[in-house]
């Protein structure tokens, strides 16, 4: 039984094509990344794996059974946003209100919730600075309660939103190896979404592709060619090899995919 | 010396006194915690919104046979119910709410043209009278006090969540619009509330200063809804206890208090 299984989608925004009739079988334990220039829809299709956007055309099927809104299954990391007025407020209390936050009644949390809670906290190595306010973390500090908040009830899939933004290659590297002994620990697919496919060639399995309207899905090696790329964009596209490194070329923009 | 230790019993032995406190300090508990949220949502304009539509509701009451804050409840909750329901499209649109409440003033100054029996009640209720208030009132604001409070607690959990991370809960199937409107309802009994004491124009000092300071300091969920609550009653009795020295409008007190403790919180 795959985690999930998109059959046949196709997204619309508006006028805009995204994704037409697209196929996937993802596996558990998967590492996927997601790429495409800014705007193919890359946040679009993340949000309706977790059902907040509802399809055009075609299915997606979680663990088998058909996505609508929300999954207990799924923990999503969505793109950092500036947070605003909620003052001295800790990561710590975020986190707090995030789990279980779906019921009713006050929010108090029992003794294994907190339990629970300490568990990601560590995981992500943030109890440095977990009781700090969270508004005034860096946005890699950030990044990691965000990833916290969304490893916590244990999710069999993770969709993390462009978590590489804004963090430096160092921290870059630091949070995939994160999210790599995550997925391990909890044997969860993990779908990821990012402009720069470098960083993470160690670590995934496939890739998505998102351009012009259309989506491929493979390994690194079938999809980031010059044929497989110069039909997704429906321009000559050039791959170059350059010590270890990709570089995705259009001949008349410039539109690599290197962000260092 | 005489004169301190007599203070207290002297002011509490008018009845007026007591119910101003009794009904101050329930304003102030409801409208912290209800604050709380309202902060962290940044929806503080459309609350303030909301005390303005309520002032429409006061004044037009008289024209179908209702009581003042019969009539302000009613047109508030049904303002939350609009506002809640176009949630994200609107509760933060600065130049919707601006223009609905400048609107919504003017048709309460029509109202009070064409009907002029409730003017006395009607421009109370803009600015509050704290030392006016009934044994009914006070019984009326004891109830939807209750009533307001217990409703929080029970959705005082997924809506701390969707206040804080709207897209996740709405991801595990919490209805954003839904929360927003059961919020925006139980803000419209803590506006019409706290507006009895010092009116719908400041109804804002206690909506919005002890929460805004409590965040500032507090750095736990519980910790600042407590002391939220703590800042709006003390500012509340110190209030009242400056305005029957003084005989200043209490309302004054109370908004210069709070900002006091703002610009304290900020440093």
């Amino acid at each position: 039984m795959p985690a999930i299984a998109i059959k046949n989608l196709s997204l619309a925004f508006g006028d805009r094509q995204i994704i037409s009739h697209f196929n996937a079988n993802i596996e558990c334990g998967e590492f996927i990344g997601i790429f495409g220039p800014n705007g193919s829809g890359k946040s679009t299709l993340l949000k309706t794996i977790l059902g907040l956007i509802t399809p055009s055309q075609g299915e997606i099927y979680i663990f088998d059974k058909l996505q609508q809104q929300g999954h207990i299954e799924i923990g999503y990391m969505p793109q950092l946003r500036p947070t605003t007025s909620t003052g001295q407020l800790s990561g710590r209390a975020r986190l707090m209100a995030c789990l279980a936050g779906f019921r009713w009644g006050l929010p108090l949390l029992n003794k294994q919730q907190q339990a629970e809670i300490d568990w990601a906290i560590h995981l992500v190595k943030a109890e440095s600075y977990a009781d700090r306010p969270f508004s005034q973390l860096s946005g890699g500090e950030q990044q990691r309660l965000l990833l916290a908040q969304a490893i916590l009830n244990k999710p069999k899939i993770l969709l993390l939103d462009e978590p590489l933004n804004n963090l430096d290659p160092k921290h870059q590297e630091s949070l995939i190896e994160l999210v790599n002994t995550i997925r391990q620990q909890l044997n969860a697919v993990v779908l990821l979404a990012a402009h720069d496919l470098n960083p993470l060639l160690q670590v995934m399995d496939r890739i998505i592709y998102l351009a012009q309207g259309k989506a491929a899905i493979g390994a690194v090696a079938e999809i980031v060619t010059n044929e497989k790329l110069s039909w997704l964009y429906g321009t000559p596209i050039e791959v170059i090899h350059h010590k270890q490194q990709l570089f995705v070329i259009n001949r008349d923009i410039i539109e690599h995919d290197d962000h260092h | 010396m005489m004169t301190i230790i007599n203070f207290l019993p002297t002011m509490l032995s008018y009845e007026f006194m007591r119910n101003a406190f009794f009904a101050g300090t329930m304003a102030a508990l409801v409208a912290a915690i209800v604050g709380y949220f309202v902060v962290i949502r940044s929806v503080a304009f459309a609350g303030h919104a909301l005390g303005h539509i309520g002032f429409a509701g006061a004044a037009g009451a008289g024209l179908i046979g209702l009581s003042p804050p019969i009539g302000q409840l009613l047109l508030t909750v049904l303002a939350a119910i609009g506002m809640g329901g176009l949630s994200n499209r609107l509760e933060k649109s600065d130049t919707v709410i601006g223009i609905v409440l400048a609107f919504a003033l003017s048709l309460g100054v029509l109202f009070l043209y064409l009907y002029k029996a409730y003017a006395a009640q009607a421009m109370a209720i803009l600015f509050g009278d704290v030392l006016g208030v009934s044994h009914t009132l006070l019984m009326t604001m004891l109830i939807f006090s209750i009533l307001s409070l217990c409703a929080l607690a029970i959705i005082a959990r997924p809506l701390l969540f969707a206040s804080l991370e709207p897209e996740l809960a709405q991801a595990k199937g919490i209805s954003l619009s839904f929360i927003s409107i059961l919020f925006f309802i139980i803000t419209a009994i803590a506006i019409t509330e706290a507006s009895q004491i010092i009116g719908v124009l400041l109804v804002f000092t206690l909506l919005v200063g002890p929460a805004a300071a409590a965040l500032n300091w507090a750095r736990t969920f519980w910790s600042g809804i407590f002391l939220s609550a703590l800042i709006a009653v003390l500012m509340v009795w110190l209030g009242i206890t400056l305005t029957y020295i003084t005989d200043w409008p209490a309302a004054f007190w109370i908004s210069s208090l709070s900002l006091v403790i703002y610009l304290v919180s900020l440093i």
